[in-house]
């Protein structure tokens, strides 16, 4: 095999209770990609994130890294930021960022004095003032606006320097112009650390604006009778290139697109 | 404007505060003063400078038998117990309580058991503790122990459970053990609700501390009380209620300092009581 795929999903299923949440999963993700996952609310696009991370596991067929089946629990290979609780409350900014080599230094007590500690805050100065927190390093989240938080949570998430980014509706909480700062900043750390990142997103223009591969989960059967047999599956998988050289049309294309196949579905 | 969005001012809410203690302390003079009337010499109702002058005896005069001042004799005797009774429910309620709600098969295995121990009125078990340790100190320091521990167990373990799931999976992301989980992520982020199931476990302690030395003690707030209630000594009783009360009151709001001293970051996200 000449490329090996970074991600294979092979023939995944989820099922909750005996309704279908995902089903006939299969795809091969290339290293090096970014791809974005949309879909309706309730499609599974979180659950699929979810599986990735080993936070759960799937009902039928396998997801492969590199080859080898994914750990059976959330790894530091796997770095992930959610839409909210990515950080400590407890800690302050330049500890939520220590937190990670404290782990790797101190067994016992998870926590570095003296010294260690002020090596461990030099190392992280950079990423500080790569995120512009370096004024607000001593303050807790709490005191943070909505982006410092997501900026900080991905900077926490990538000092483990990940294979893989998960993101989860990273920036669903955010208002648009610092959304489109966010984007910026996500953009510019993938080229340099070239990641292999998986987005969910209910944003179907940010999907396009910064994906090089989109995913669309949907349900494509439906049976009236009985709305849990058949789960959502991925509809359309659009290799994009680089990110940005979609534009907008493309998306309202997509989305005339979907309607008129889901025309005859019942309910749709 | 409605009711409920009208807010009272700094000045207004003391006098309102303050209102209902004033009513209750001039219904006590006017009823006092009245039954004095009939009898000078009524035990029942004391007058305000009796109760005062016999907690001054209380707290300055030293006891003619034993030579003690006997108010601060027992008050540090009731708070030693106290003291060591929530110490060892407060260590029971963080070991046990962040095993049971952080480590499924713990919690499969103790969180029934605990649940079931915290329904046996702890009273009835007063009499088994007498007989197992005997009417000393280490008796009643048990009794505190069995009527707060459980409680504080269930509540330690409840938040734990209740800290988002992200955060344990972000902790594991970032190359956690379980031990060091336990010990950044988990016991720092608890430790805010173990002050607050303190300060509700403090309620029921004070019952079972006044309880245990009424009923086999020779020192203490609760056995004084008791003690001379044999003499109808109201005006005894009545100050002794009060100073207990204060303490209570004391306590409660220095943990309530202490909390917003020591963690900030959980008082920033608003929260009251």
């Amino acid at each position: 095999m000449s490329a090996q795929p970074k991600v294979s999903v092979q023939n995944v299923a989820k099922i909750y209770a005996g309704t279908v949440v995902l089903e006939r999963l299969d795809l091969d993700i290339a290293a090096g990609s970014l791809c974005t996952i949309v879909g309706a609310s309730g499609c599974g696009k979180s659950t699929f994130l979810r599986m990735l991370l080993s936070q759960e596991t799937p009902s039928r067929g396998r997801i492969l890294i590199d080859g080898e089946p994914l750990p059976t629990e959330p790894t530091p290979d796997r770095g992930i930021v959610f839409q909210r609780y990515s950080v400590f409350p407890h800690l302050t900014v330049e500890e939520n960022l220590i937190l990670s080599a404290e782990f790797d230094a101190a067994p016992f007590s998870g926590k570095l004095r003296g010294a260690a500690r002020t090596k461990a805050r030099e190392e992280i100065a950079e990423t500080l003032d790569r995120i512009g927190l370096s004024p607000a390093r001593d303050r807790y989240p709490a005191q943070l606006s909505g982006g410092m938080q997501q900026r900080l949570a991905i900077a926490q998430a990538l000092l483990k320097k990940p294979k893989i980014l998960l993101l989860d509706e990273p920036f669903g909480a955010l208002d648009p112009g610092i959304r489109a700062d966010m984007q910026e900043l996500l953009l510019e750390l993938w080229r340099e650390l070239s990641m292999t990142i998986f987005m969910v997103t209910h944003d179907i223009h940010e999907a396009f604006k910064l994906g090089t591969r989109v995913l669309v989960f949907d349900k494509i059967r439906h049976d009236p009778d009985a709305p849990d047999r058949w789960g959502a599956t991925i509809t359309y998988d659009l290799p994009l290139g680089r990110p940005g050289a979609q534009t907008i049309p493309d998306a309202k294309a997509l989305f005339a697109l979907k309607n008129t196949t889901r025309g005859d579905a019942p309910n749709a | 404007m409605r009711l409920i969005n009208r807010k009272p001012s700094r000045i207004t809410a003391f006098a309102l505060g303050a209102a209902p203690f004033v009513a209750v302390i001039v219904a006590y003079a006017v009823a006092s003063h009245y039954r004095r009337l009939d009898n000078p010499a009524d035990k029942l109702l004391p007058s305000l400078p009796d109760m005062a002058s016999a907690f001054g005896r209380m707290a300055f005069t030293p006891d003619r038998r034993s030579g003690d001042l006997l108010l601060w004799m027992d008050t540090l005797d009731s708070l030693e117990r106290l003291a060591a009774g929530m110490g060892i429910s407060i260590l029971l309620a963080l070991s046990l309580g962040i095993l049971i709600g952080f480590i499924p098969h713990v919690r499969a295995s103790m969180a029934p058991f605990v649940a079931t121990f915290s329904l046996i009125p702890p009273i009835t078990v007063l009499p088994i503790l007498f007989i197992i340790f005997g009417l000393g100190e280490l008796s009643k320091v048990m009794l505190i122990v069995v009527g707060t521990a459980p409680v504080m167990i269930r509540s330690v373990a409840q938040a734990v459970m209740e800290l988002p799931r992200e955060l344990i999976i972000k902790a594991e992301t970032l190359g956690a053990s379980v031990w060091q989980m336990m010990m950044r992520v988990v016991l720092p982020q608890i430790l805010p609700k173990l002050i607050t199931a303190i300060r509700l476990g403090l309620v029921p302690a004070w019952i079972f501390l006044i309880s245990a030395e009424a009923i086999a003690s020779t020192s203490g707030l609760g056995y004084r009380i008791f003690l001379v209630r044999r003499y109808l000594a109201m005006d005894v009783i009545l100050p002794y209620v009060i100073w207990i009360t204060l303490l209570a009151f004391i306590l409660d709001r220095l943990l309530l300092l202490a909390s917003r001293k020591a963690f900030p970051w959980h008082h920033m996200q608003g929260e009251s009581l």
